[in-house]
């Protein structure tokens, strides 16, 4: 009934949260009211009071309504984000409608009546500081004061429409009480609105994984589907687009060493600028050593490295590096290159992504290496990892920063991993390192299996590690089974005889020295 | 009897009385406010209720304002004051609120604390004159 007949089209305000724009395509409805629901714990309070923060710090004040907690308890609770909700009081950019029920007076209901009172304070504290964002939180907590649950409905529905007549922007947070039930606990929460989004707080495999979802926005378009998010302390609610940001990826030509100038001459001619590759291999066969030449090759290019240490501590890939001939403690020392050293398990992937991106942000590397993404792979569910992994991957080569992950295959010969099923789609470029058993030896063998947008050498080749790094050899041409785990001897003879054959039936249409970008 | 720290506790209930005997006097007296807002026929209902009980009841020994929140929502906000119609009664203690159109006369009674037999308060001792709840 106040919809403004001159601006037909919905337009959208810019949040200011961090990445809720990206999948909100641009921001809330503006002049409009988004329901918040969510379960006890799932980010509803912060939300709320961060949609005012991120306002007030564009030079939008806003008006803060509290059903539930004291204004006293929000603003000391919310400072360990570093919102000062004094501060913004004092200077007229926020101001508090303290509705929370008080234990002490006692209220005795006799006949009739409304919340008139309180749309008349909402109206005051809007014209006070000119407020263009309002929060209301939460609706739920409006019925439990009162007996009269019709009254209540009737009052929500004139507060909403209120909150559009005065033209602000307003959130309003709603309980549920389960994950995937009904939208809220009363039912009617999500017609007050006129777009509601869903916080998801769910326990999957002894894990905490917090999911933003967009159900519904009138008239005008948002992203699909749950996308994770994460509260930290000093950001509040980081929402992590996973679609959104793949988007918007550029695609760059050109090429840098890894380090190692055989390994790129197998590439084609090296990794691409914006490339994620995937070193998969079992304990031993020279991950980390690819690795460290990747960042090697990076220092000695005047690119500044990141190295996301899972596995193993600082001094042991420092003394590790030396035995190759690299050394890390002048990169780090020249300022090359940032060693980041931490157990996998101290916090859930969603805060790995976030702090990784600002520890990228503030480094500014052009090379980032993680050992290994199989260390990461246990601390959630499958699901958070695939959502790490593209996270990860679509902020790096959105920067245009080259990677390279390690990832650890269980079996010693052959076989794959869990890691690389579930990213092999996701990165660029995959080399594999395999253990080749050989008359009683263990020799170890390279391929590069994949190269996106690339000719690469298909062979697999024998490798030496020594002093300088490694040394490619020859490939194992009389050798079959490799990738299988199972190498078995052939013949001269009978090589020769296939690879005839082979090329007979497709060299009539291909060059024998096919060249074309793998898939 | 002059109970020791009366002057104190009556200044704690803004009580303007300097004696025992003024103090008493002035909390036999009720000191009621009714927020409503503007002038629907709801407000006009609590306020002819809230007349006819004050009439009844408490037999002119009260004083009563109202408030209109749309013309003075800053006295709402300070009150924390969300349902109109809602009666406040600041004296005697203690604070007590009614919220509604007040047609319930037995609630209203019930929620202001008022005994059924007036004519007996003003020789008594209020035990409300003790800072309780302080």
């Amino acid at each position: 009934m106040t919809k403004t007949a001159k601006n037909p089209a919905v337009t959208k305000l810019e949040t200011g949260i961090s990445s809720l724009d990206i999948i909100a395509k641009g921001g809330l409805p503006k002049n409009r009211t988004t329901l918040i629901s969510g379960t006890a714990g799932s980010g509803k309070t912060v939300f709320a009071v961060q949609f005012l923060a991120a306002g007030i710090e564009r030079g939008e004040p806003g008006v803060f309504v509290t059903f539930e907690e004291s204004a006293a308890n929000i603003r000391e609770n919310m400072h360990s984000f570093g919102w000062d909700l004094a501060k913004w009081e004092a200077e007229g950019k926020l101001t508090f409608v303290d509705a929370s029920p008080d234990p002490d007076i006692e209220t005795v209901e006799s006949g009739g009546f409304d919340l008139g009172a309180l749309v008349a304070r909402v109206q005051n504290a809007v014209k006070k500081v000119k407020a263009t964002r309002v929060s209301v939180d939460s609706l739920g907590a409006v019925f439990s004061q009162f007996s009269d649950q019709s009254m209540v409905r009737g009052e929500l529905f004139r507060i909403a429409s209120a909150l559009k007549a005065m033209g602000v922007t307003a959130v309003l947070t709603a309980e549920r009480t389960d994950d995937h039930g009904p939208i809220a606990r009363f039912g009617v929460e999500e017609f007050i609105a006129d777009n509601v989004m869903i916080l998801r707080n769910a326990l999957e495999d002894e894990t905490r994984r917090r999911t933003i979802e967009i159900l519904k926005f009138r008239g005008c378009d948002h992203q699909k589907g749950e996308y994770p998010f994460t509260i930290i302390p000093n950001g509040g609610v980081i929402v992590i687009p996973l679609s959104a940001m793949q988007l918007s990826m550029k695609s760059s030509t050109e090429r840098i060493s890894s380090g190692n100038p055989e390994l790129d001459e197998m590439c084609g001619g090296g990794l691409f600028r914006d490339s994620v590759t995937l070193v998969s291999g079992a304990t031993g066969t020279g991950k980390t050593l690819t690795m460290s030449q990747f960042l090697q090759g990076g220092a000695a290019a005047g690119e500044k490295c990141l190295l996301l240490a899972f596995e193993e501590s600082r001094d042991q890939l420092v003394r590790n590096a030396t035995g190759w001939g690299f050394d890390f403690e002048k990169m780090e020392k020249d300022g090359m290159l940032r060693v980041v050293c931490d157990y996998p398990d101290v916090s859930g992937l969603e805060d790995w992504l976030v702090t990784i991106q600002g520890i990228i942000n503030d480094f500014k590397p052009r090379r980032v290496a993680l050992d290994s993404l199989s260390a990461l792979e246990n601390v959630g569910t499958v699901k958070a990892f695939r959502e790490f992994v593209i996270g990860l991957t679509s902020f790096i080569k959105h920067q245009e920063i080259t990677g390279l992950f390690t990832s650890t295959t269980g079996s010693l010969m052959g076989g794959d991993s869990i890691t690389e099923s579930h990213i092999s789609t996701l990165t660029d470029s995959i080399i594999l390192l395999r253990y080749v058993e050989m008359f009683g030896e263990m020799k170890r063998g390279l391929t590069v299996l994949k190269m996106r947008g690339s000719a690469h050498d298909k062979a697999i080749r024998e490798f030496t590690i020594g002093k300088g790094g490694m040394q490619m050899g020859r490939p194992f041409r009389n050798v079959t089974g490799i990738l299988s785990g199972a190498p078995m001897h052939i013949s001269p003879g009978d090589v020769e005889r296939v690879w005839t054959q082979y090329d007979k039936d497709v060299g009539d249409r291909r060059k024998p020295s096919d060249q074309r970008p793998a898939s | 009897m002059q109970p020791a720290g009366l002057s104190g506790s009556a200044r704690w209930y803004g009580i303007p009385c300097e004696t025992f005997d003024d103090a008493e006097e002035f909390l036999s007296n009720y000191i009621l406010t009714l927020y409503v807002t503007g002038t629907s026929p709801r407000t006009q209902i609590a306020i002819d209720n809230l007349n006819r009980i004050c009439a009844g009841e408490l037999d002119g020994r009260y004083e009563l304002e109202i408030v209109d929140v749309l013309k003075d929502p800053q006295r709402a906000e300070d009150e924390k004051i969300l349902a109109t119609p809602t009666l406040i009664k600041q004296l005697p203690p203690p604070l007590r609120r009614v919220i509604g159109d007040l047609s319930d006369k037995e609630k209203v009674l019930l929620g202001l604390e008022v005994r059924s037999s007036p004519s007996t308060s003003s020789s008594t001792a209020r035990p409300a004159a003790q800072p309780e709840g302080s």
